[in-house]
């Protein structure tokens, strides 16, 4: 594991995710959003590691993440996705569900499209209106699926004012637990679960719930065989046995890490202690 | 503690007439409420007040401020470290982890101090330039007070070693001379610039002589007349004794050695050998520790601790840390030379040089406008073991009191509260109860919010809080008809009367909707159901349907029965229960036996007689009166005819 950098941001991190890359691109991870919650007023940020004329000897990028753009958002930032390339859905404990769009020739982020009363407990009608915080979105163009804690699965259109459609169901409070390999978690410890035994690639299914939010980073070859050989590999694996080497990837815990996301060999995290920590080389 | 120093400030609040009407206050926990009364200073005039407005005042602007919140995180990882060392290292291991730890709190300030500055200068309006300005001024104190509490407390350098120390601290912090060499070597001809000498000057007041013997030999080459005498100078600059880090020398031996380089320059000077040339000449003075010739550099000295430093060097290079303080004050008072009178900053230092620590922390405190910088310098103190516990006012001692006031300003922040519990948890006297009365009262408006919280609470036992909390959330989620939300916070919170709650709410709905919300969560409550009868009820009475719809009638029917005679359901429900029962007892084969259904009956009848009399009536009461005879008279029916039924299938078969 390689160098990872960090950077203090003066705003605690809830979410982070790398921008997808163009499908058959070859370029690796460069520009990831973050969202903050807790502040007063809160902000959803995008970073970028590329280049800024400064390469290393091996003519990789050097230096840490710097900040490209950043807008305000109403409430905390619950859940954030790239709804594509340029689109950026946050979900707020406002209730409110909001399309970020960000202009890459002036370097802006503005608001593309927003719904204001995704969630609620006491409708916009009734005389005793009260938001409830939308916990979850996500996406998959052009529909956006978000959850709150009112307890309704919304699903929305991108181009469509109003939710497509409304789904009221019941609220579960138990974690998910599913098979990991990237984990972050409240206690501020970033752990790499690496079963791989023949395997050289560490990929795995693309999977994320519960609370300690856990990630796994996309496969880059054939996705098919290498699904069955994880599963397999992760049901059949005796961690007596067989060799997991569980890797800390922080320098030091301190607060909890929120977040983290993975694309290729990058890897973003956010923490409760207001930093960000980013690095590129992952499997080296 | 006890005096006052100096007249507090008058802050005016914007739209209050504080000549008209009194104001009245109120204290939070970092800080106040102030509104209009309606009580005038004046007799009766209107009794309104004419400003409508609370007025939240806040002292402490810099924990908002965006650059030192980075400060508070970054040293916050740092402070958790400096906890965490194993006490049982001693000796120069453990001192020289306790280095490192001061050398990280200053490199995170001086971070700060670099980004502040180049806010400053980015900074739009002279205002808020300013403002960013002076706060790097303050960190720029701020470090050198560190850096010498380092040097004296810390590190503890002992004599010789301590002069370096010292010469590195002031190189660090007056450092006008790399601009200046930067301006003079960028020259064409760098003796020949303007300000050639006054850098010679510097290098030589900063004990930097193999830069100045550099700066000499150009001098030499560019005028030949002088090359002599600088070649002399040089000389002498390179010879003078000064202890290098790995040197072996004993003290003495390089004392003796000074003194006869001393004399060396003694003899030079009163040989005039360096007459000709005034700036070689008052060189040459300086590095005799000549202290009129120094006094004349002021400006290139610039304060009164560079001109002590420069003083000590060439006067008395072994200094012990002891005598340190003569010299400081003696320095003061030379540089001042009764001028200007010591600000803040100079009576901090020279305290620290008077080794009198409780007085640099309680300079520091006043002087300075939050409490971080005096928390986390008096915690490293205390971690070197030089403070004595001599008890405050309050029980605790004076690194636990800072630390609580730095910790209790955090939580006033919607943010950094997550660092102050931390601080609290290192606080052993009051450190706990402190954060029992601080967590509960963050405002929770996110269900994710609340769970770090109570993480938080439940990792370090406070299960009162966890309760308090959970209660708090019980209560919105149930205002929200999150009734199944409720249910969980409560179950959590161990409340047992509010679960009684909740389940109640839960039979109402279904009596009023006929279906259960929350099906799930009903259905896996798991041990938890024991919590309350009331929950246990509900649990078991879902079950009852689950296991009508599966079609296993003699078990739902037993189920039923026994939520009955054993008392768990309220008699409220007890109607519904038995209409429950009805599409048992009609079915085709016998599900009750004998033996239930006298049981049924028996509960019927309990429920009956305990019915109240009803008197005058209105129409809908009728109604419902009418309602419920017939449901009386249906059952009465069916459990009969089920009984008869029973009663033949139990007599024939036999042993089934």
């Amino acid at each position: 594991m390689e160098e990872i950098y960090a950077k203090f941001v003066s705003q605690k991190i809830s979410k982070t995710r790398w921008r997808p890359l163009p499908p058959g691109s070859l370029q690796t991870a460069e520009t990831f959003a973050t969202g903050s919650w807790d502040n007063e007023e809160n902000y959803v940020s995008l970073w970028s590691i590329g280049d800024f004329g400064n390469l290393d000897s091996d003519g990789g990028f050097e230096g840490d993440h710097q900040l490209l753009c950043d807008i305000r958002h109403h409430g905390d930032v619950m859940d954030l996705q790239f709804f594509d390339q340029e689109r950026i859905v946050t979900a707020s404990s406002t209730g409110c569900v909001t399309v970020f769009l960000h202009h890459p020739n002036n370097q802006t982020l503005s608001v593309n499209q927003q719904w204001t009363t995704a969630h609620y407990h006491a409708g916009p009608g009734s005389p005793s209106y009260s938001s409830a915080p939308c916990t979850g979105v996500v996406c998959n163009n052009p529909e956006i699926v978000t959850v709150g804690e009112d307890g309704r699965i919304n699903l929305f259109r991108a181009d469509h004012k109003e939710a497509v459609r409304t789904i009221v169901w019941e609220v579960h409070f138990h974690p998910s637990n599913p098979d990991h390999l990237f984990t972050c978690s409240e206690d501020g410890s970033l752990w790499h679960w690496d079963a791989s035994t023949d395997v050289p690639e560490k990929s795995s299914l693309f999977h994320q719930g519960g609370r300690s939010s856990t990630f796994l980073s996309h496969s880059i070859s054939n996705q098919a065989n290498i699904h069955q050989a994880v599963i397999s590999s992760w049901l059949s694996t005796d961690p007596a046995k067989d060799r997991i080497e569980i890797t800390s990837l922080l320098p030091s815990r301190s607060l909890s890490v929120n977040s983290l996301d993975v694309l290729g060999p990058c890897l973003v995290c956010g923490t409760d202690a207001e930093a960000i920590y980013v690095t590129r080389h992952l499997f080296s | 503690m006890e005096e006052f120093d100096g007249e507090p400030a008058v802050t005016v609040i914007p739209g209050v007439n504080s000549k008209k009407n009194q104001m009245c206050f109120d204290w939070g926990p970092g800080e106040m409420l102030v509104c209009e009364t309606s009580f005038s200073k004046k007799e009766k005039s209107e009794m309104v007040p004419s400003c409508p407005f609370i007025y939240i005042i806040r002292k402490d602007v810099d924990v908002y401020s965006q650059i030192l919140r980075k400060l508070f995180n970054e040293s916050h990882g740092i402070f958790l470290g400096l906890q965490r060392i194993d006490e049982e290292l001693t000796g120069k291991s453990r001192k020289s982890q306790l280095v490192r730890v001061s050398k990280n709190y200053r490199s995170v300030i001086r971070a700060c101090m670099e980004e502040m500055h180049q806010v400053a200068i980015a900074a739009k309006d002279p205002a808020s330039g300013r403002q960013f300005s002076s706060q790097v001024s303050i960190l720029s104190a701020m470090e050198l007070i560190w850096n010498l509490c380092e040097i004296l407390f810390i590190e503890v350098a002992p004599a010789g070693h301590l002069l370096l120390h010292l010469l590195d601290w002031v190189r660090l912090h007056v450092c006008e001379v790399d601009s200046l060499s930067a301006d003079v070597l960028g020259s064409e001809n760098p003796s020949n610039h303007d300000s050639f000498w006054n850098l010679v000057t510097i290098l030589v007041l900063q004990g930097r002589l193999d830069e100045a013997r550099q700066m000499l030999s150009k001098e030499a080459n560019a005028s030949p007349a002088s090359a002599g005498i600088c070649r002399i100078m040089g000389d002498l600059m390179r010879t003078m004794p000064i202890l290098s880090p790995g040197n072996t020398q004993t003290l003495t031996e390089l004392e003796l050695k000074w003194q006869h380089w001393h004399e060396e320059c003694e003899q030079y000077l009163q040989d005039s050998t360096f007459a000709t040339n005034p700036h070689l000449e008052s060189l040459l003075k300086i590095m005799l520790g000549d202290e009129a010739a120094l006094l004349e550099q002021k400006e290139l000295l610039s304060n009164w601790y560079h001109f002590l430093v420069t003083r000590l060097l060439y006067s008395n290079p072994t200094v012990k840390p002891i005598d340190l303080h003569y010299y400081a004050q003696s320095s003061l008072d030379l540089f001042l030379g009764g001028e200007s009178s010591p600000e803040p900053l100079d009576n901090i230092l020279l305290a620290a040089f008077e080794f009198d620590i409780h007085q640099v922390i309680k300079e520091c405190s006043i002087a300075l406008s939050n409490w971080w910088f005096v928390a986390h310098l008096t915690d490293l103190l205390d971690h070197c073991k030089l403070l004595q516990s001599h008890n405050l006012y309050f029980g605790s001692n004076m690194r636990e009191f800072l630390l609580l006031e730095y910790a209790s300003g955090l939580f006033a922040h919607p943010s950094l509260w997550q660092l102050g519990v931390d601080y609290f948890d290192y606080c052993p006297k009051l450190g706990r109860v402190s954060l029992e009365l601080h967590i509960e009262r963050i405002p929770l408006n996110t269900e994710q919010k609340a769970l770090k919280v109570l993480r938080i609470c439940e990792q370090r036992q406070m299960t009162e809080q966890v309760r308090s909390i959970c209660k708090i959330l019980a209560m919105k989620a149930v205002r929200n008809n999150r009734l199944g939300s409720a249910l969980s916070w409560s179950i959590r919170a161990k409340d047992a009367a509010f679960a009684t709650l909740v389940s109640d709410r839960f039979l109402r709905d279904y009596c009023e909707r006929g279906c259960f919300s929350d099906l799930d969560l009903i259905d896996n409550l798991g041990p938890a159901m024991m919590l309350s009868d009331r929950l246990t009820f509900l649990g078991k009475y879902r079950e009852f349907h689950r296991m009508y719809g599966e079609k296993r009638f003699a078990d739902a029917a037993s189920l039923l029965l026994s939520l009955m005679t054993s008392r768990i359901a309220p008699r409220s429900f007890w109607m519904t229960l038995l209409t429950d029962a009805l599409p048992l007892l009609e079915q085709k084969q016998v599900i009750f036996s004998a033996e239930q259904t006298y049981e049924l009956m028996q509960c019927l009848e309990d429920l009956m007689s305990r019915r109240p009399v009803r008197g005058e009536s209105d129409i809908q009461q009728l109604q419902d009166e009418d309602i419920e005879t017939t449901k009386v008279e249906m059952l009465r029916l069916a459990l009969a005819r089920n009984l008869a039924r029973a009663i033949i299938r139990e007599g024939s078969l036999e042993g089934s």
